[in-house]
């Protein structure tokens, strides 16, 4: 089934935050921001500004009326900066005025007197000066200690892996309008409604009930709009409490990029211990985190880094520990993958690099590590393993041994041009790893015409999840989809929603969706058995019809509601999924916090212009665990959206500030994510075969996060295919690889 | 006051002339398909078509309508996703194949795609999988991977559309000839002498200085007749100051005097830039990294102003964006000898396509029997202005192609950059990668290197 959305997108009739249609009256809010990461607000000038045009109200951290804070796991991120500025593009002035054009000029007349203070952008410096968002996190399982000094070989390093900007095409903004009593309706384009709720609800002092969130769709989110969508929101809500009018900010490109975080920029230490078989016996890692300058979700993204940090491999003895480094950058957050990528990058290097130094082929030691069922993780869950189905069926299918040699063939007769092989397994964790998260709610209405309305906490961005929803209501009414409608993301609808995220929302708001649905089944039959005076479960609906059996009654699915409703029994129903058998418990750093693993293993080849050091992706080839997928069109779009995302991680894409905190890959110009040509010329998807059950809504397993991940192997192929042309060095593993790191690792220590 | 047709509705409007085009149409027309996503030009999140009078076919070009002032539709037919949708909520065969393939996920950039694809199918230029492509290099996509919509793209490249069909544009589109016409006639063409500032693309000017433009007192070249035109002699190729990228990619003169035309010229920018950047307006702009200004630096050319002053490019910069040009000259002609046997353009960037070089460079011979005649040798990137390598051009007059003279003129023209780091490379990246593109041009011209 195609997306739901398709038709009204390429008709371009969709509509986003900066589409809604503006109530008279309408007031348009701009961000005065600053230009300094670290220093003591002194003064800010408002009384040029205050005079332009147009200009209705300005706004400081002393008028709020509620508190200046909009921290979600931490209280430590004020909505506006009041006696310190953290960061360059921390808001210090909200300018209200009648036309957007008029609040951005009238920001520019606005000065800040700012004394700057020590600025720090490098996580390591951070660690040095004690600058930590909370104590360290660790994860151990066995001794690596002890188990260092049986391994034959040890290797030891250092990694970073940069940041990436999440460059949804739609920027963030929201609309607020007021209503009666006192209460704000919100338009937000966000993940995560309620913690746009609960944010303003903090910073204009109404309790939750005045305020209604409400989210048709988002153009794009990937993390950056899971807590980083709430300033905005605030915003125009502090505007409209104050003004007592609808106020919208849809945020300039630039100002998005430069005033929000993006995913976190890692350093980490490794230490890895091998035997003389080649298996992993000991594994130590330390992460530096660049968390930014205040919480927001760096500690859970920091805990997925330790939960991943062994990828897909089985290690007896692990000692990982992380650090979330505190610096003058905008806080960092939420980005496909979640931290995990951060950390299976880290493994992936160290196993690249007692390869090298061995002199086998990395695929070895990966292979020869793969988890099997029954494995422990270092957090204590059993795994129930598809890593090594998945590597073989993809061998089977791409023959790993035919692609290297012809590799290797190629290299051999081209001067100019060499070709990298490599593989990635990916192991990712579906669930919030707070165990708390993982409930959802789906409100179900039943119309006497036949048609079906449905709401769930679920935000669609493109992933799919609104068809997914309607699939699940659909099959079990037995109804063809024109008769199902998924609308909107709303708190009056749906309240104390988790975010969409951890790629969980299909699961959990689909299997709410089922449980409502089911329960209104249930009780639709029950009447239908009594009109019909058949047993319960021999009623069946069928494309609208009901079934005794196997035969057609006369009963259609609109005449059976009306007796329902004759009957007057209800049919909406709320129902509550939380997904059974999770815990951890974070005193002992063990427990199973995930529902399911998903599993797969790619092959990805590479091909580089070592005369100008650039380089192209030839194919990306994985064999992917779907489980049983419910969608195909989906999840298909999922994985080659999420590969290409990973590989723009991995190699083109470079957040890059300056030694002042000042972001100068501001600007799409100056940021580049992969378009057309730079992605693989052929991505080729194998379904894992597999007849497991699990946790998933319909069998059909989480995808939006996990193929992010094996984008990772782009790096790998990369670093294979500088070695062919340069074998005297070692490179260092630093991501991106970008095509000034090509060119410079090319030509390193070479004479040529 | 400005007319055009815009879909199928004619406008009139008083709105000042540096108004966007995009918010035009989003905040004035009400018409919400076209998306914002930078406003710099850089997303085709915007992309809209625009149908020109040419003989008596109108023909069409997509552009970016963030960097589009209104001035630039005088005249023309401007068409958004509202114009191309059928009624009764039915899909256009581009729609139809974006929706089977699964060519759109959050949707937001969708739009700028259909687009681009329709104006594509809309050429009459021969089509391929790869041209097609070719025609969305413009537009980013953050969620699909792109792959799904090379699968519709293939689609659609299949198919062969004609307007009166139905099945692309909407039955109106056979009318805007004749309308066009009319508007045409109704067109001044008088200059306003007063104002010194011109308008060429705007796609330097609108991402440099949006709010300025707006209300700038300005005249607007780009579609000034006389600005527009390639010609030839036995000896020289004359151009006018507004030709664009494209403009360049479809002269028969250039296809014959450049057989990797169309490799080099894909470096630059995306199809609805190449559409409205001008020559001119990548002169003045005078960047160092300016694509066109290196291309014709290594061709040597000059430049005439409406003073009739000619001026060899290579002594028109004097420093960072200081130019040889008086505040009331402006470029009208820009010529070049055909002596070249030899011509190559190299650039690498971050990103191959869509992206800003960190180096480029160019470079024209005339080569007989193995020895250089004559050499001009550009460089971009590398100084505070685009950079024609004087020592390095004369150094190889007279001398053999060979590994050796290769050697001996990248040590010379080494000594004549001066890179700077910045987010485009450190300065030991650009001297490296300077030295390769010097070589590389060997290796594709001679194989030599
Ligand atoms: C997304 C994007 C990608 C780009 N990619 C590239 C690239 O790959 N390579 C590259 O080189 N450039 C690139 N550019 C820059 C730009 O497109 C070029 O410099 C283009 O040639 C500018 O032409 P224009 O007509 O749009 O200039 P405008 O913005 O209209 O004008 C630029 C300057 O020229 C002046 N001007 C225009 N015409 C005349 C005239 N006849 N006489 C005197 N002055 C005149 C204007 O007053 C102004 O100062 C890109 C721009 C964008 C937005
Ligand atoms: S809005 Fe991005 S190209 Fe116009
Ligand atoms: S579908 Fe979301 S950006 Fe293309």
């Amino acid at each position: 089934m195609i997306n739901i959305d398709a038709k009204s997108h390429v008709r371009g009739e969709s509509v986003y935050l900066d589409d809604i249609p503006l109530l008279e009256g309408t007031l348009f809010a701009c961000v005065y921001d600053s230009q300094v990461a670290h220093g003591k607000l002194k003064s800010v000038d408002i009384s040029e500004a205050k005079q332009c045009a147009g200009v209705v109200k300005i706004i400081l951290a002393k008028d709020l009326k509620g508190e200046n804070q909009i921290g979600g796991i931490l209280p430590d991120e004020p909505l506006l900066a009041d006696e310190e500025v953290h960061f360059c593009g921390m808001p210090i002035a909200i300018v209200v005025a009648e036309t957007d054009e008029q609040a951005r000029h009238a920001v520019k007349k606005i000065k800040a007197e700012i004394e700057t203070l020590e600025i720090i952008t490098d996580e390591r410096i951070a660690f040095e000066k004690g600058s930590l968002i909370a104590p360290p996190k660790k994860f151990v399982m066995g001794d690596t200690e002890k188990a260092f000094k049986d391994c034959e070989h040890i290797f030891e390093g250092q990694t970073y892996s940069n940041g990436q900007e999440h460059l949804y095409i739609e920027t963030q903004g929201a609309y607020t309008i007021p209503s009666e009593q006192g209460g704000i309706k919100v338009y937000s384009s966000t993940q995560g409604p309620t913690a746009v709720q609960k944010a303003i609800s903090k910073v204009t002092g109404l309790p939750w009930h005045q305020i209604e969130v409400d989210v048709t769709r988002l153009g794009g989110g990937f993390g950056g709009k899971e807590d980083q969508a709430n300033a905005w929101a605030c915003i125009c809500a502090v505007a409209t409490q104050l003004t007592k009018k609808p106020v919208k900010y849809s945020l300039h490109r630039m100002e998005d990029m430069r005033m929000t975080g993006k995913r976190h920029p890692y350093s980490a230490d490794y230490k890895i211990g091998l035997d003389k078989d080649l298996k992993i016996i000991a594994y130590e890692a330390v992460f530096y985190q660049n968390a930014g300058a205040s919480c927001d979700l760096s500690l859970p993204v920091l805990e997925r880094t330790l939960f991943h940090c062994t990828n897909s491999y089985f290690i007896p003895n692990v000692m990982a520990t992380a650090y979330s480094c505190k610096t003058h950058l905008p806080p960092n957050t939420a980005f496909r993958g979640f931290g995990g990528p951060q950390g299976m990058f880290v493994i992936e290097s160290a196993i690249a690099h007692a390869a090298e130094k061995l002199g086998v082929d990395k695929a070895e030691i990966q292979q020869k590590n793969l988890l099997q069922n029954d494995d422990e993780f270092p957090y204590g869950q059993k795994v129930v393993s598809e890593a090594e189905q998945s590597w073989h069926q993809a061998d089977h299918k791409f023959d790993f041994n035919r692609l290297k040699s012809e590799a290797e063939e190629f290299n051999s007769s081209s001067k100019y041009f060499k070709k990298g092989v490599s593989l990635m397994p990916i192991c990712f964790g579906i669930s919030f790893t707070n165990t708390r998260m993982n409930q959802a709610r789906s409100l179900v209405h039943v119309y006497l015409d036949g048609s079906v309305a449905v709401s769930t906490g679920a935000v669609e961005m493109g992933q799919g999840v609104n068809t997914k929803i309607l699939q699940v209501a659909a099959d079990i009414f037995s109804l063809s989809q024109e008769r199902v409608k998924v609308h909107t993301t709303n708190t009056l609808r749906i309240a104390n929603t988790s975010p969409t995220a951890a790629s969980a929302g299909a699961d959990l708001n689909g299997h709410a969706t089922r449980i409502a649905c089911e329960k209104i089944l249930e009780r639709i039959k029950k009447v239908a058995s009594e009109v019909l005076e058949v047993n319960s479960e021999e009623i069946s609906l069928r494309d609208g019809m009901v079934f005794i059996g196997n035969s057609p009654t006369e009963m259609t699915w609109v005449k059976l509601l009306e007796k329902c409703y004759e009957k007057r029994i209800s049919l909406s129903e709320h129902g509550h999924y939380a997904p059974p058998g999770i815990n951890f418990d974070w005193s002992t750093a063990k427990g199973h916090p995930f529902a399911y693993h998903v599993f797969g293993t790619a092959i990805i080849g590479v091909t580089v212009d070592c005369l100008r050091g650039t380089y192209e992706i030839d194919y990306v080839k994985a064999c992917h665990d779907f489980g049983k997928t419910m969608n195909t069109a989906v999840d298909l779009g999922q994985i080659e959206g999420g590969i290409v995302q990973g590989i723009g991680w991995m190699t083109m894409e470079e957040v890059f500030y300056d030694g002042q905190g000042r972001l100068r890959s501001n600007a799409l110009s100056t940021y580049k994510i992969p378009d057309v040509y730079s992605v693989p010329k052929e991505i080729d998807i194998l379904p894992l075969e597999t007849s497991r059950e699990n946790l998933a809504i319909m069998n059909s397993k989480a995808v939006g996060e996990p193929p992010l991940m094996y984008g990772i192997g782009a790096y790998f192929a990369i670093r294979e295919a500088v070695k062919a042309f340069n074998q005297n060095n070692f490179l260092q593993f630093d991501a991106p690889f970008t095509a000034e790191k090509v060119l410079m690792n090319l030509y390193k220590n070479q004479s040529n | 006051m400005i007319k055009f047709i815009l879909n199928n509705q004619s406008i009139e409007t008083n709105l000042p002339k540096g108004t966007t085009v995009l918010d035009f149409v989003r905040y004035h027309k009400n018409l919400k398909g076209t998306k914002i996503g930078c406003r710099e030009g850089d997303c085709g999140a915007c992309t809209i078509m625009v149908g020109e009078l040419t003989g008596d076919a109108v023909k069409y070009r997509t552009m970016t309508s963030c960097l589009m002032p209104l001035a630039n539709a005088e005249g023309k037919h401007i068409v958004t996703v509202e114009g191309i949708n059928p009624e009764n909520n039915e899909l256009t065969a581009v729609q139809q194949a974006m929706v089977d393939e699964s060519g759109t996920q959050c949707g937001f950039c969708t739009v700028g795609f259909v687009m681009s694809l329709t104006n594509f199918c809309l050429d009459e230029s021969p089509k391929d999988k790869n041209s097609a492509i070719s025609a969305i290099d413009g537009n980013i996509c953050r969620c699909t991977g792109y792959k799904s919509i090379e699968r519709a793209c293939e689609k659609v490249n299949s198919g062969k559309w004609e307007v009166e069909s139905g099945k692309l544009v909407p039955n109106y589109f056979s009318d805007i000839r004749k309308r066009l016409t009319v508007l045409q006639n109704e067109q001044s063409k008088i200059k306003n002498q007063k104002s010194k500032i011109f308008v060429g693309g705007g796609t330097d000017l609108y991402v440099q200085k949006h709010e300025e433009m707006v209300y700038a007192e300005a005249n607007h070249v780009l579609f000034d007749d006389e600005l527009r035109t390639i010609t030839e002699t036995d000896e020289l190729v004359e151009l006018g100051a507004s030709v664009v990228v494209t403009d360049l990619l479809e002269s028969p003169i250039f296809n014959r005097l450049f057989p990797n035309l169309y490799r080099h010229l894909k470096l630059i920018s995306s199809t609805p830039i190449r559409n409205m950047a001008t020559l001119a307006g990548n002169f003045i702009n005078a960047s160092p990294i300016g694509d066109m200004t290196a291309y014709f630096l290594a061709l040597d050319a000059n430049i005439e102003f409406n003073t009739g002053r000619i001026l060899p490019l290579k002594d028109f910069y004097l420093g960072y964006k200081q130019m040889d040009r008086s505040e009331d000259e402006y470029i009208q002609k820009i010529r070049f000898q055909k002596g070249f046997t030899h011509f190559n353009f190299e650039k690498v960037c971050k990103r191959t396509y869509l992206d800003i070089a960190s180096v480029n460079t160019a470079i024209s011979l005339k080569v007989t029997d193995n020895e250089i005649e004559h050499a001009h040798v550009s460089c971009g990137g590398v100084f505070a202005t685009p950079l024609y390598l004087r020592k390095t051009s004369e150094f190889l007059q007279g001398k053999e192609i060979s590994e050796e003279t290769i050697a001996a003129a990248n040590e010379i023209l080494q000594s004549e950059i001066a890179p700077i780091s910045d987010v485009r490379g450190t300065a030991e990246y650009k001297r490296l990668l300077a030295k390769q593109l010097f070589k590389a041009h060997f290796v594709e011209l001679f194989g030599v290197g």
